[in-house]
Order: C-alpha cells, then sequence, then structure tokens
C-alpha cells in the first residue's frame, strides 16, 4: 500500500535536513507504529507524505498504491486514499463542521469520479457514525473544531476520517492531550475501521496507545531514518528502558 | 500678512490640473438640475449655502487623506456600460415589500403598493406636505457637519431629487427591500432617503442592486425612544462604478440602530456613517464585509466611521472586515466619541483585512476620544494573509485549494456577518457571498 524509499527531505527556508534516508513499507491491512525521540523526525514525515508546504524532497520516493504521492497537490492525496489525523486540529471559525465535512467528502468523490453525495444521506451517515464516536449533533453545527476540547478535536478527527474512508490512514500523536476514556474512544473509532484493504501508521510517544491499537509493526526513527523494526515488543521494550540503549546498541 | 499668503496656498490644490475648490463646485452645481419647490424647498436652500461655505473637499483635505475626492468633485459622471440583464434577485425566500429605484428614481410601476400596515411610505419626488419629513429632511446630514465637513452629503441634501420618506408607527409584518436598477451608462444617481421611527416602532430595510456609473445616497434615521431600525445591504457595485453614501442615525434612549453592508467592487467608494447616541440605553453596531478585487478595474473602498456617545450606558459596535486582491486598497476611518457625561459606555471597534496577495493594502486610521471617565472602549485593527495551516488542513481532507480560500474568507468574514441578527437574513446573504466568492472574488 504506502512505500517509503530512501527518502531525504530537508527544510525549504534552512538548509536543514530532517529526513535522511527512510525507507518503510505498510501493506494493505496492516498497523504500523513509529516510536521515537523529539526531534527525529517523525511529525515530518507525516507533513511530508500529506504535502504540506515548507519542505523539499531532495532524494527518495513515497507511493501510494504505486502512485507517486510526491508530486501530487495535498487535495490529489487525499482522493488517493492518504488521510492525516492532525495532532493539533486546526479550529476554523464560521464555517460549519457540518459544510466542512460535507464539502470534503463530495470534494473526494467528485474528484475519484464517484457520485456526490445528497444532504440527505450525507447527514444520515454523519449523525450515525458521530453517534458512534460519541459527538453530539450540537458538535456537528458547531464551527470546525471551534470550542472543542482537545478530546473532541481528536474525536472529530475519527469523524473526519471515518466519513472520508481513506485507505491509508496516518496518525500524528493522536494519543497527546486525551485523557483515559477519550483515548478509549479515539482507539475504538479507529479499530472499527481496521480492515484488509486499509492501513494505519500510528506515530505515538507513549506504548499506552497502542495497547488500543494493535500494532502489527513498530518501527524507531532516530535522527530521520528507521532504525529498528520489530513486533509490539519493541514498543514494550522503549517503555521500559527508553531509546538510550535501544539507538546504542543500532549506532 | 506673511501668515495668510502661506494658508492660502496651503488650501490651493497641488495636483496638476485640479480645479481650484470654488471652481469645481461651481461647475458641479452646474451641471446639476436642482429640485425646485415643495416641502424640502427651505432645508434645500439651506444646504446649498452651507455648500458654498465649505466648498468640495481638495487633495489636502485630511479628512480625505486616503481616499480622492475628484471623482465625485467631477462635474459629470464617467458613463459605464449597464451589464446585461440585471443582478439575479437577493432574498427571495422572504417575504417584504419591495420598491425599486432606476438609476436613483423610484419606478412606481416596478414596486410594489406604498402599503405596508404600521409605515407610512412618500417618495420625496412626490411628497408634499409631510410635516414630519418637513422637520427631518436635512437636519441629520447638518448636524453630522461637526466636527468635520461632509460636502457631498451637503450637496446631496440640496440636489437630490428622489427618495423615500419613511415612517413607522408600528411593528410591520415584513421588511421594506429598496432594489437599486440601472438604465443608463452614464447615469448620476443620486437619492435621499428619510427614516423616522416612533417610539417602540421597529423597521427593517434591506437594499441591494446596482444604482448608477456614480451614485451619492443619504439616509437620515432619526430613531425615537425604544424604536429599533435594522439596515442589511447588499451591494454589488459595476468595476468602475464610484460612489460615496451617507448614513446619519439619531438614536434616542432605549433605541436600537443595527446596520451591516456586505459590497464587492467599485473602483472609488466611500461609505460614512455619523451615528449620534442621544439617549440612554440605547444601541448602535455598524458592520461591513468588503470584497475587492484589483483585477479588472482598479479597487478602492473607504469606509467612515463616526460614532459620538452622548448619554449614559450605550453599547456601541463598529466591526469591518475587507478581502482585498490584485492592488486592491480598503480603508477604515472609525472614530468613537465619547462626550463628557456619557457615563458607562460600551464602545467597540475592530476593523481587518485579509490581503490575499502583496500588491493590495490595507489603511487604517482608528480613533477614541473620551470626555468620560468610567467607559470602556476597544479598539483593534490587523492585516493578514490567508493561514497556511488552515489552508493545509481543508486541502489535507481533500477541499480543493479554491475551494479552501473560500472557507478561509467566509471564516474571515463571519464576525462581521453574525451582526445581521435575523436568520433568514444572514442565509441570504451568506448564500450570495458564497456564489460571489465561488465566482469571481477569489481564486
Amino acid at each position: 500500500m504506502l512505500k517509503i524509499d530512501n527518502l531525504h527531505v530537508k527544510l525549504e527556508e534552512e538548509d536543514k535536513q530532517i529526513l535522511k534516508g527512510l525507507s518503510l513499507e505498510i501493506p494493505a491491512g496492516q498497523v504500523h507504529a513509529i516510536m521515537g525521540p523529539n526531534g527525529s523526525g517523525k511529525s515530518t514525515l507525516s507533513y511530508v507524505l500529506s504535502g504540506r508546504d515548507g519542505y523539499e524532497v531532495t532524494e527518495g520516493s513515497a507511493t501510494l498504491d504505486g502512485e507517486s504521492l510526491l508530486d501530487m497537490e495535498p487535495e490529489e492525496r487525499a482522493s488517493a486514499g492518504l488521510f492525516l489525523a492532525f495532532q493539533y486540529p486546526v479550529e476554523i471559525p464560521g464555517v460549519g463542521n457540518m459544510t466542512f465535512l460535507r464539502t470534503a467528502v463530495n470534494a473526494q468523490r467528485k474528484a475519484r469520479g464517484e457520485a456526490e453525495l445528497s444532504s440527505g444521506d450525507f447527514l444520515k451517515l454523519v449523525r450515525a457514525k458521530a453517534a458512534e464516536l460519541q459527538i453530539s449533533p450540537e458538535m456537528l453545527k458547531r464551527p470546525v473544531n471551534v470550542g472543542f476540547s482537545g478530546g473532541e478535536k481528536k474525536r472529530n478527527e475519527i469523524l473526519q476520517m471515518a466519513m472520508l474512508e481513506p485507505r491509508m490512514c496516518i496518525m500524528d500523536e493522536t494519543d497527546s492531550g486525551l485523557d483515559v476514556d477519550a483515548m478509549r474512544l479515539v482507539s475504538d473509532g479507529v479499530n472499527a475501521l481496521r480492515s484488509p484493504d486499509r492501513s494505519f501508521l500510528v506515530i505515538t510517544h507513549y506504548q499506552r496507545l497502542l495497547n488500543h491499537i494493535q500494532p502489527d509493526v513498530v518501527h524507531i526513527m532516530a535522527n530521520g531514518r528507521i532504525v529498528k523494526s520489530g513486533g509490539p515488543e519493541l514498543a514494550l521494550q522503549v517503555e521500559q528502558e527508553g531509546y538510550g540503549d535501544l539507538l546504542a546498541e543500532v549506532g | 500678512m506673511a501668515d495668510t499668503a502661506v494658508q492660502a496656498k496651503d488650501h490651493t490644490p497641488t495636483v496638476e490640473g485640479a480645479p481650484k475648490p470654488a471652481g469645481a463646485l461651481d461647475a458641479r452645481l452646474a451641471a446639476l438640475t436642482l429640485p425646485q419647490g415643495g416641502f424640502a424647498a427651505a432645508a434645500r436652500r439651506d444646504a446649498l449655502t452651507r455648500l458654498q461655505d465649505m466648498g468640495l473637499p481638495g487633495p489636502r483635505d485630511e479628512y480625505w487623506r486616503y481616499t480622492d475626492p475628484r471623482p465625485f468633485n467631477a462635474p459629470q459622471a464617467a458613463a459605464i456600460a449597464v451589464p446585461d440583464g440585471q443582478e439575479t434577485p437577493l432574498f427571495d425566500t422572504l417575504d417584504k415589500l419591495t420598491l425599486v429605484f432606476v438609476d436613483g428614481r423610484f419606478d412606481e410601476a416596478a414596486s410594489d403598493d406604498l402599503a405596508l400596515d404600521g409605515v407610512e411610505i412618500l417618495t420625496l419626488a412626490k411628497a408634499d406636505g409631510a410635516e414630519w419629513a418637513a422637520e427631518l429632511y436635512g437636519k441629520l446630514e447638518a448636524a453630522g457637519q461637526h466636527p468635520v465637513r461632509r460636502p457631498f452629503a451637503t450637496l446631496n441634501t440640496a440636489a437630490a431629487p428622489d427618495g423615500l420618506l419613511i415612517r413607522v408607527t408600528g411593528k410591520p409584518s415584513k421588511p421594506i427591500h429598496v432594489v437599486h436598477r440601472r438604465a443608463s451608462d452614464g447615469a448620476d444617481a443620486m437619492w435621499h432617503h428619510l427614516i423616522r421611527v416612533e417610539p417602540g416602532a421597529e423597521l427593517t430595510l434591506l437594499e441591494t442592486g446596482m444604482s448608477g456609473a456614480r451614485s451619492n445616497s443619504v439616509i437620515e434615521v432619526d430613531l425615537a425612544e425604544g424604536a429599533a431600525f435594522h439596515h442589511v445591504a447588499s451591494k454589488r457595485a459595476i468595476e468602475a462604478k464610484v460612489g460615496i453614501g451617507h448614513i446619519f442615525a439619531r438614536v434616542a434612549a432605549r433605541a436600537q440602530f443595527k446596520s451591516f453592508t456586505l459590497a464587492v467592487n467599485g473602483t472609488m467608494m466611500r461609505n460614512e456613517a455619523v451615528i449620534d447616541i442621544a439617549g440612554d440605553d440605547a444601541v448602535a453596531h455598524i458592520a461591513a464585509a468588503v470584497l475587492g478585487d484589483g483585477g479588472k478595474a482598479p479597487f478602492h473602498q473607504d469606509d467612515t466611521v463616526f460614532i459620538t456617545h452622548g448619554a449614559e450606558r450605550c453599547e456601541s459596535r463598529q466591526v469591518f472586515k475587507k478581502v482585498l486582491k490584485n492592488g486592491a486598497e480598503g480603508v477604515f476611518q472609525g472614530k468613537i466619541l465619547v462626550k463628557p457625561g456619557a457615563q458607562k459606555t460600551d464602545g467597540y471597534q475592530i476593523s481587518q483585512a485579509l490581503l490575499l496577495d502583496e500588491r493590495s493594502q490595507f489603511l487604517a486610521k482608528p480613533e477614541l476620544e473620551i470626555y468620560a471617565d468610567d467607559v470602556k472602549c476597544s479598539h483593534g485593527s490587523t492585516t493578514g494573509a490567508i493561514d497556511d495551516e488552515a489552508l493545509f488542513y481543508l486541502r489535507s481532507r481533500g477541499v480543493p485549494r479554491e475551494r479552501a480560500i473560500v472557507f478561509l474568507v467566509l471564516s474571515f468574514l463571519a464576525d462581521a456577518l453574525a451582526e445581521v441578527e435575523d436568520e433568514a437574513i444572514r442565509d441570504c446573504i451568506y448564500e450570495r457571498l458564497d456564489v460571489w466568492l465561488t465566482l469571481n472574488a477569489v481564486q
């Protein structure tokens, strides 16, 4: 599904290399987690894959089902099936959550040559999915993320994911700022979306999220590269021992 | 003597080819047909005298520092071809009394009957003997000449041939909708509305449409105790249009004045609002959302507001938002004057511009002048660009860039649109704004 090969990325504004030959392959249906110390380039990876301005790819490639992501606009990547759940979802006052969501859903459908959802069908769908995430109809009516608590913002991200039905979901520290209950709700939402033709890349600092969303593979990222990969036990090892020994071991 | 000579020199326009102000006024007046007779005759004569005393603004006039008065000084309007077809009607879903003006003249045949319970409607061109109108005509305009002179309003009082005279005694079941249409290329439209809302009465006035190659409008609004006036205008100018409009309001105790304008296009546009809050516990809100695109023709739009608090426990709000691109220019001059004794005043003013490119500019001159010691007044002004993070967030969900910018523009304007209280009217404004943004105002 997602294939990243020898990816080198630097910041456009300063001559600073962030990703230094990152390679990663996530087959369809799998959940991969990336852990790593601050500054290892985890968020940069999520932004580069989703097409945020300010980064320059100097070498390497990233493809989704064989299609190069790096040549596409952010909205084209979204229509191709990529989704990034933001660490800090953006507040947009004056734009209704529902209006935004419906525009996004239908823009993607249109871009893929599918029929747009009618207001009635959309409403039915969004209400059902919102209920599963315990998002109230009142929250749906509010402007995008405005006045939402940290947990509500993250649940709103998962609602968008559920509505847009991407095939490749990247979750950037979705657990940050969540209490135990909110983490369970968000994780349940994600687990409900797991399917043989949908993959996840979960970026996190903490192992506890991985108790809820169980990964097939855990990668350790340091200094712009994947330095070690393994099963879920790798996350436990990090939790117990920290990164020090692990990084020393891989040099 | 030397001082006098220097001063005289200072008042001489330095712009090449500009006529002297006195000569300019003579030429301006010579090109007009001044209305004769009728109930407003005395007020018009008075206005003419006042106008001759003040003259037209010259290029050194401080109050005209950011906007060029010459298009308004010019004796003739520059012709602009009337576009094919009129604007798609707005407020179609609302029950309303529609009154049509063509090039600034009331068109009886195209309008609904002037009958609405709780309202008395006459027209300036025809009215005779409306005592309240004779008392009001030109009065608020004349009172609004201090401390700053507004000669184009005085010119309007002297020369406007038509307008509506609306006296509200009750709570009419529906709003009055004034629709402006254009008929001739060189139309130099001038109209003057009088609105008197009696104690406890209410009126909603809607205004839409295009009105002449050049326009000069005055609305005098006199609100008695506990009266309410809601004004919502959607003004789409033809790109090269020049226009100046004044609204003068006197707000008595417990009365409410609320005005919102959505404006797009115009090469040289100036809207002045002069609001005198004269009675205790009164409210005055004025807001505008402006879209300026300098692509097809230069765009310049100036909102100049002067709110005077002369009573206790009154609230005023000014909310002005401008979206500018392709070298468009936006101006805001807003003042809150709190007179001695106007205690517990709550005055708020915000002016903001969203610049969609680096060639556009916004000039803001916010002013507070406070002579009471127990008041709350704040003002702010910002100029910014599209928020890259918000733009990326929307695009990352599959919303195309153009549509994402429309969302962010709507988001920017939301505070101004929130000033439209009636939900059905606000929905209509949103719809129209969305159409304008999608069609041509944003790339």
